[in-house]
């Protein structure tokens, strides 16, 4: 088994397995341990300038890789005209910039602020560090091999594809160049590193909020009879 | 009518001598950890004055509470559901440290540690968070007594309304008035901190109205934080989690009062079961803003009332509660005397915490340096029934901070108070009771034995007058039943795992 193999054939599985297994058991387990880690108390300035470029220009081109991934198909109708080719590839570097300017200033911030530094673990720097790559790799590849919204959905959806269904091929990604072998490789470091770490809240995401009434009452005896089934519950079980 | 039970604090303002007694028991029970030193669940602040965070009352600042549109409809003042999820990453309303304080401690080890030298050691204050040296410029208290002072009374936006003579008066140092506010979480019926929550971690005890933050389902979103208008739900930079006042309710579920209640060295609390409807909160807590106090006062039930204990039964309410519920010392003096009001109603979210509002001294004015009290002669014993508009502290300030800047309640109380003071002065002092007198009283609207009543619950309660406690029977809750363990973790203290940022 070559190394390529390995990294690309083997290594996301191992990453997709420890991201399920060790998040349920984290859930399950620990989940006072999960959460976002907010530092806003601390640092409120340089984090509103880092924070809010990051997740938003990260989490919107991971919402657009997901959709190339799903319909790529569509990504190619829609590239089939310079223009909106230039709009969307325009977009794309934009947004990567963007979250490349975030994440320099959270790091920034990281290192600089005595109050942030002290709360830092050890995690905290790796998780920097990767995500820091991530970024870097996306921009990379976005300004040396141009137009990746248009071959991506041919050199680089099946190789995923293949991982998800799983039918690994890894040596669609022996011949890529490293800048693309980097970009996926550190999205599997990525996985694994998610339950793991505070990457976790990820999955936290509240969208439950939109539905739920706004108050919430909870009765700690069991006598389901006096509830009040639209607002009231009886104490729920986390497990 | 959908009756429930809330466990309710009133506190007696005229006794408190702000000793911060109740802070430091509450301190060291609670929040003695790393990431809550700065939390202080109970806290007593000088009015007027700018409180505990820095400007906690300015709502135009921090979004707290709800607030009525246009068409009648609530609206949390924070942020819409979906508003409320686009700010996950940055919440512009969020208090910073500074607002609290930088908790410090100093380098004691140097006191002992330093080698022999010419002037002796001193220790240097730490910051807790860095451990590094750091200069002190605010702390627990920083405002105390501060009444007159340029940073901290001037800014008190609960002044607004006072007439700038009055204000003037206030802040002329001869002149320095102030009162004390302890504060901690209202526990309230509408409370902005659960509908705030993204997670949906933070919730209200059906049995007695508690509101807890679920350590477990907290993923330190912190909206609580900025939507709380009373900025008592607190983020443990720790832990990444959110914390509150959590009424001490493994002591009352024990028959005892809470820490801040049990240790008050002035005896100020009392403690005692409300009913309400629940069915009715929403409507009341959407009233326009003159209707607001009486809304809210209107949705607590008469626990007498043959009707309100037929409906608490099919609520699964027993005969223990209803029993408190008739003996509470806080519905006497919220519902049937009318001395007691809820801290800033125009915030709408219900608060269950009651203020009877202070006493004051007579405004002077000096004149070629002898005081002058202001009052006709024949009335020289401070006497100010009749005249509250010369009280040291304005009328309409403390119709700011209890009345939604409605004079009428905070007379009535007053007045009441100040009857009941020169009827018992003048049954022991002077041994003269008469017409005069019982005249005096029931312009206040008490009769003699209503004053002896307030006199005895005001005065020399026992401590079973002060705090009557429902039985709660914690054989039949879930905890009963289930691993006692399992959960700490949601009851809103403490933890399974040791309360560290983790990876």
């Amino acid at each position: 088994m070559s190394t390529n193999d390995l990294l690309f054939g083997v290594f996301p599985y191992v990453a997709g397995a420890l991201l399920v297994v060790v998040t349920v058991i984290r859930w399950r387990f620990r989940p006072f341990s999960i959460s976002s880690l907010s530092s806003q108390l601390l640092e409120s300035r340089r984090l509103y300038w880092g924070s809010v470029p990051f997740h938003w220009g990260l989490s919107t081109i991971l919402v657009g890789h997901f959709v190339a991934l799903i319909i790529p198909r569509g990504f190619e109708i829609w590239n089939g005209a310079p223009l909106r080719l230039y709009l969307l590839e325009a977009t794309g570097l934009a947004l990567g910039l963007w979250a490349a300017f975030g994440i320099g200033v959270l790091a920034y911030r990281r290192f600089t602020n005595a109050r942030i530094r002290a709360v830092s673990s050890t995690m905290d720097f790796v998780v920097l560090g990767v995500v820091a790559l991530q970024i870097f790799s996306g921009v990379w590849i976005a300004v040396g091999y141009r137009w990746g919204s248009f071959w991506g959905t041919s050199v680089f959806v099946p190789y995923v594809r293949s991982i998800l269904t799983f039918d690994p091929k890894p040596e669609y990604v022996d011949p890529l160049p490293f800048a693309l072998q980097l970009h996926a490789f550190t999205f599997w470091v990525f996985l694994a590193l998610m339950p793991f770490t505070r990457l976790v809240h990820i999955i936290t995401l509240p969208l439950g909020y939109l539905t739920r009434p706004w108050q919430r009452v909870v009765r700690m005896r069991e006598s389901p009879a006096v509830y009040h089934p639209a607002s009231e519950k009886p104490l729920e079980r986390q497990h | 009518m959908r009756v429930r039970a809330q466990m309710s604090m009133l506190f007696h303002l005229d006794k408190c001598i702000c000793c911060h007694t109740c802070s430091v028991a509450c301190k060291n029970l609670w929040t003695d950890r790393p990431g809550a030193e700065y939390m202080w669940w109970n806290n007593v602040e000088t009015r007027p004055g700018t409180g505990y965070p820095t400007g906690w009352e300015d709502q135009d600042h921090y979004k707290g509470g709800w607030k009525r549109d246009e068409k009648g409809r609530l609206k949390l003042t924070l942020h819409s559901k979906a508003g409320g999820l686009g700010k996950l990453f940055y919440n512009p309303s969020l208090p910073e440290l500074e607002d609290y304080y930088d908790p410090f401690t100093f380098k004691y080890g140097d006191l002992f540690d330093t080698p022999q030298q010419e002037h002796q050691p001193t220790a240097v204050p730490i910051s807790k968070i860095t451990g590094k040296e750091m200069e002190v410029n605010g702390g627990p208290n920083w405002d105390d007594d501060l009444g007159g002072s340029d940073v901290f009374a001037r800014n008190d936006i609960s002044l607004e309304g006072v007439d700038d003579t009055v204000r003037a008066q206030m802040e002329e140092i001869e002149r320095v008035v102030f009162n004390y506010l302890p504060r901690i979480c209202n526990h309230c019926l509408n409370p902005a901190c659960v509908a705030a929550c993204p997670s949906g971690a933070i919730y209200k005890r059906g049995e007695d109205g508690v509101v807890l933050v679920n350590e477990d389902k907290c993923k330190g979103w912190r909206m609580c934080v900025a939507a709380c208008p009373y900025k008592k739900v607190f983020y443990n930079w720790d832990t990444g989690k959110s914390e509150k006042c959590i009424l001490c309710f493994p002591r009352m579920e024990t028959g005892q009062a809470p820490a801040c209640a049990h240790s008050c060295v002035g005896r100020i609390r009392y403690m005692g079961v409300l009913l309400y409807d629940a069915d009715r909160i929403e409507e009341a807590v959407s009233l326009p803003d003159d209707e607001l106090l009486d809304g809210q006062l209107d949705i607590i039930l008469d626990p007498y009332d043959p009707a309100v204990i037929t409906a608490a039964k099919a609520s699964g309410i027993d005969d223990g509660w209803l029993d408190a519920a008739q003996r509470s010392p806080v519905y006497k003096f919220v519902k049937e005397w009318g001395m007691a009001l809820p801290l800033h109603a125009e915030y709408r979210t219900a608060a269950m915490m009651f203020y009877v509002p202070p006493l004051s001294p007579v405004m002077s004015t000096i004149e070629r340096n002898m005081v002058n009290l202001d009052l006709d002669a024949e009335r020289v014993d401070f006497e100010l029934l009749d005249q509250l508009d010369k009280a040291r502290l304005p009328v309409k300030y403390l119709a700011n901070l209890f009345s939604v800047g409605d004079e009428e309640p905070i007379r009535k109380a007053l007045r009441i108070m100040l009857a009941v003071r020169s009827y018992k002065r003048l049954q022991s002092v002077d041994q003269s009771i008469d017409k005069t007198t019982t005249a005096m009283l029931a312009s206040a609207g008490l009769t003699e034995e209503l004053a002896e009543e307030i006199y005895k619950l005001t005065t020399i309660p026992t401590i079973d007058d002060r705090f009557v406690f429902p039985p709660y029977h914690r054989e039949m809750s879930i905890e009963a039943m289930e691993d006692v363990m399992e959960h700490r973790g949601m009851a809103g203290f403490g933890a399974l795992e040791a309360p560290h940022r983790g990876a």
